[in-house]
């Protein structure tokens, strides 16, 4: 067993660095799934099929059409955002003058055939992906061994999550965004399309989605199921950080990143479990989350 | 009017249910009816007092590998084990309902879910449990000492009556005064509140009823299949009480016991599909939410009720 | 509401009218191949395994005039729904036997059934040596591999060609202890030391923390005490985090050949694995992959050939013994060594398990290999009585 006084300091470095890159996943995942819930009231659950397709999105288009990593990253959350726009307007818009159990309800079942259909496809044990050469061979920091892909994962997660903070809270779309979500009869009232804004929104979520689909290709399996487990625990990230809050699921995203890699090293089993015992200690003591409000 | 209609439907379903075993495989019936028993209990939170807990596979799972253990490594006989399961449950369900009722909505939904997990986590460390084994061969020999049960044709008519028995249990809560309490936070609880009703004594009540009954349907469930493992208390089986509930429709008294037989039905006659399982069950769920809203009993009282105004 | 089995899944084979055989109950032999068609073991099993229960039953040819009909269904990795599949099967479609049936903890509840109601169940997808052990059944024959096997075939030849430090990263559960245990008893007894151990959930994506624990070990061997989805990520880091690189060498417990195929070479070169049956193992083997892979589109996994194994040994033992019942064919069963496309004379142990020989495999690096599947070269090959653990050790009530 691991002992735990044994732990050199800079091992428990090298442990903090790869939870905060986890913690990147975490963080786009759950602010594509705040944006959405923010604007739509919908509790995206396709979210981590989506994320799965972003990455098969990027795996096809080199298999097929010998495009690279770098064009994926851009190319495959818009194919996965289009993919959104058409659910959102031909399936979520029906529901939304409803609680919001029912667009749960509706992803959960869209995850399932997306799921069944790319196992059916590409079989349960997935597909290689090869880090791009520009990001293979790693560092050695002295106190421990980083690959370099890992340190762009951070760079970019970090892009994206200011952009899309920049985005939302500085720019003047981001006004309406935020304007819309408080009131959208009004919103609409000053002449503004609220149901294009909500399609765009959905579909941004779900491009995020699939960016971070991209960015995880190289680190796992490309498979079916990639998705599947991680929602869960990102839609608990949503919950601590605050429903809807941005700065929050990013937050969250980081941090729950740390508190699990250091699970995995003084409790290793516990690793999974970690993020529901501190989703309950928050809920009980902050009923909206770290950053959520009370409505 | 109402009364007789329901009286008359109860008593062809009773026939039914009489008859079944002779028709369809009975150890699958019994599995939907144990399922039956779980859907409502979990609708009568959401259904009765608009409470969605997203962690009803603690109460039922938790439950299973306390009967099957008790049945199995302690030699209990079945009826004890059944209640130790139910006991153990309650108990639980005490527990966890105290904290959660504190919260609303999706929060409620989520304090119910991490509380889950941790059963969940206990259930993969603990010894007793098996790991992924899971408790298998839990011995189903007598009832009371003299009645057998291994035969699983007699034993479908004891399942029959522990279902029964919950549903009679359930349909007393809900139109007991009580149960109007109950119905009246759902509506309006600030009002409730106003009116001079302790409102959390209620709702934990009621949660600890749905808990202990979720565990009757997971003890049960333990001597059916004769196995209690980590799939009773995995999230997913949280999500499918959901469903079973949303499919046959929600706040009303037959529904979960539809959509138990359907989800149940589904799973196991569609296991020939083989590849396509996921596609199929995930498509009838997107088509229930945008179509039939209202869940299958739901839908057909809309239906009779519209016929019934419309006639003359 | 009494639907037929398996609507899509029929796959019945009639075999030409002979004479009549009133031994054969109803004049079918129904066989389930009972697996997972939608998870993570879809890949090693599924389809796979039904098509090869098909060619076995078309290899045995005719019986008789009986006809042998091939069902399956998926149980989704639930033990519920596994055990449900299975009663029904053999409560009202007449099933003679079962077959495959991956993941252990629906494997248990399947044994026991078959026990209880006397049909013959031949194993080739779970991986627990309990099935041959505490939870032996009369009618359960273990065909393909189990946990020792893989443990003892890897944990020992690794340690004796010099890499006798450990280091286990282990799925928190059942199968993962018991081939952590197993590995870890074999690599002592072969002179080597355990240094640490680190055991994870199941279904953990991200590995990076528990391979910098490895790393820092300094064991020689990092053995992967972990399966399917679990074990090919791990793999996957392990070569990004540089630790076959920096000189420790990896060794999968238990993985198919059809998760290096997921991998590809480039990732899974150097991996060291035990499996009983390899599609380039002679031109019989080679044979047979063809006709699979025609089929199928992808060569046999272990645990397919296993479910041929099994079943072309029911049949024959069906058409030796000249009926179909349970107690019979199993003695037959028991009594005729084992013989077709990879094994060889292989004799059935008194507590059901198949005395094969197990292989070591070394996972080629791309340069070697000359093609789509060239994926292996032999290492060692460990005698069926050292894959097998003692009969003495098992704890099954039928040895006496």
């Amino acid at each position: 067993m691991f002992e735990l006084l044994g732990i050199a300091p800079q091992a428990l470095f090298g442990q903090l660095l790869l939870g905060l890159i986890n913690g990147s996943f975490y963080a786009i995942l759950s602010l594509g799934l705040a944006v959405i819930f923010g604007m739509l009231n919908v509790i995206n659950f396709a979210h981590g099929a989506l994320y799965m397709i972003g990455a098969f999105v990027a795996w096809m288009l080199l298999q097929y059409l010998g495009i690279g990593y770098w064009a994926s990253l851009i190319l495959s959350p818009i194919i996965v955002g289009l993919l959104g726009a058409l659910i959102e307007r031909t399936l979520l818009r029906r529901l939304y003058h409803l609680d919001h159990l029912y667009g749960l309800l509706l992803t959960f079942g869209l995850a399932l055939i997306f799921e069944g259909l790319f196992r059916r496809e590409f079989g349960s044990s997935g597909q290689p992906y090869t880090i791009p050469d520009l990001l293979t061979g790693g560092k050695n920091l002295g106190f421990m061994f980083l690959p370099i892909y890992r340190g762009w994962v951070i760079v970019a997660s970090l892009i994206v999550c200011l952009a899309t903070w920049f985005v939302i809270e500085r720019t003047k779309l981001g006004s309406y965004l935020r304007a819309a979500t408080e009131n959208p009869t009004l919103v609409s009232a000053f002449g503004i399309n609220v149901p294009r804004m909500i399609l765009l929104t959905y579909a941004f979520g779900v491009g995020l989605a699939a960016f971070a689909g991209v960015l995880a290709a190289p680190i796992y399996q490309v498979s079916p199921l990639m998705g599947s487990n991680l929602i869960i625990v990102v839609f608990a990230v949503v919950v601590i950080g605050g429903m809807g809050s941005i700065i929050g699921s990013v937050v969250t995203g980081f941090g729950l990143g740390i508190i699990e890699g250091l699970t995995k090293v003084f409790y290793p089993e516990a690793s999974t479990t970690v993020i529901f015992l501190v989703m309950a200690i928050v809920l009980l003591i902050r009923p909206a989350g770290l950053f959520g409000r009370t409505r | 009017m109402m009364q007789t209609r329901n009286l008359a439907i109860l008593v062809a379903l009773l026939a039914l249910a009489i008859l079944a075993p002779f028709v369809v495989y009975p150890v699958f019936l019994m599995k939907a009816l144990c399922f039956a028993i779980f859907a409502c209990a979990f609708n009568l939170l959401i259904g009765y007092v608009g409470l969605l807990s997203f962690g009803h596979a603690a109460y039922f799972g938790g439950s299973a590998y306390i009967a099957a253990h008790v049945a199995k490594v302690w030699g209990w006989p079945i009826e004890l084990a059944i209640l130790s399961g139910v006991a153990v449950a309650a108990i639980l369900g005490l527990m966890f309902g105290a904290l959660a009722i504190r919260r609303q909505g999706i929060y409620f939904a989520m304090v119910t879910l991490a509380l889950a997990q941790m059963v969940f986590f206990l259930a993969v460390q603990a010894k007793f449990t098996g790991g992924e084994d899971g408790i298998q061969a839990v011995p189903r020999k007598v009832l009371f000492g003299f009645i057998d049960i291994s035969n699983e044709f007699t034993f479908y008519y004891v399942v029959l009556v522990i279902f029964l028995a919950a549903f009679a249990l359930i349909y007393r809560i809900v139109h007991s005064p009580f149960g109007q309490v109950l119905k009246a936070i759902r509506e309006n609880e600030p009002r409730t509140i106003s009116l001079g009703y302790r409102v959390n004594h209620y709702k934990l009540l009621a949660f600890v009823l749905s808990a202990s009954l979720a565990g009757l349907a997971g003890s049960t469930k333990v001597f059916v299949t004769q196995l209690a493992s980590l799939t009773d208390v995995q999230w997913q089986m949280s999500g499918e009480v959901v469903l079973m509930t949303l499919v046959g429709g929600l706040g009303t008294l037959f529904g979960p016991v539809v959509g138990a037989f359907v989800v149940i039905t589904m799973q196991n006659y569609l296991s020939g599909f083989g590849e396509w399982v996921l596609v199929i069950q995930g498509v009838i769920f997107v088509i229930v939410v945008l179509s039939f809203r209202r869940g299958i009993v739901g839908e057909i009282a809309a239906w009779w009720k519209a016929r019934r105004n419309g006639a003359p | 509401m009494k639907l037929k089995y398996g609507l899509a899944g029929f796959a019945g084979m009639v075999l030409a009218a002979g004479a009549a055989n009133a031994q054969i109950s109803d004049n079918v032999i129904k066989i389930g191949v009972l697996n997972d068609q939608s998870g993570l073991y879809a890949d090693i099993t599924g389809q796979g395994s039904v098509l090869a229960a098909r060619m076995a039953a078309e290899d045995v040819g005719k019986i008789g005039n009986t006809t042998v009909e091939i069902v399956f269904a998926d149980h989704q990795n639930k033990p519920d729904v596994g055990s449900t599949v299975v009663r029904q099967w053999i409560d009202q479609d007449k099933v003679d036997a079962i077959a495959d049936v991956p993941t252990s903890s629906v494997a248990l509840a399947v044994q026991q059934i078959t026990k209880e109601k006397k049909r013959l169940f031949l194993m080739s997808g779970p991986a627990s040596s309990d099935l041959t052990g505490k939870a032996c059944s009369p009618y359960g024959f273990h065909f393909a591999y189990d946990t020792y096997m893989l443990a003892i075939g890897t944990g020992t030849a690794l340690t004796k060609s010099g890499g006798d430090t450990w280091f286990f990263l282990t799925a928190d559960y059942a199968f993962g202890h018991a081939l952590e245990r197993d590995a870890g008893e074999a690599v002592k007894a072969a002179g080597g030391k355990v240094v640490g151990a680190v055991r994870h959930p199941l279904n953990t994506s991200d590995f990076s923390s528990f391979l910098l624990q490895a790393q820092n070990s300094k064991a020689k061997i990092i053995g992967l005490a972990n399966a399917g989805g679990d074990t090919i990520n791990s793999i996957k880091q392990a070569a990004e985090f540089g630790i076959v690189a920096g000189g420790q060498r990896l060794a999968g417990l238990l993985v198919f050949v059809t998760d290096v195929h997921a991998l590809g070479l480039k990732t899974a070169q150097g991996l060291v694995v035990t499996e009983s049956f390899y599609w380039d193992m002679n031109d019989e083997t080679r044979k047979f992959s063809k006709r699979f892979f025609d089929k199928h589109g992808k060569q046999p996994s272990m645990v397919q050939a296993g479910v041929y194994s099994g079943v072309a040994h029911y049949l024959k033992a069906v058409k030796a013994a000249g009926t179909d019942d349970p107690d019979k064919v199993a003695a037959e069963m028991r009594k005729t060594p084992v013989n077709d496309f990879f094994t060889k004379n292989a004799a059935i142990r008194a507590d059901g398990r198949i005395m094969r020989d197990a292989y070591l495999w070394q996972v080629k690096a791309p340069a070697e290999s000359k093609g789509a599947w060239d994926y292996y070269k032999l290492v060692a090959t460990i005698p069926a009585e050292q894959a097998a653990r003692p009969l003495k050790d098992g704890g099954c009530d039928l040895v006496k």
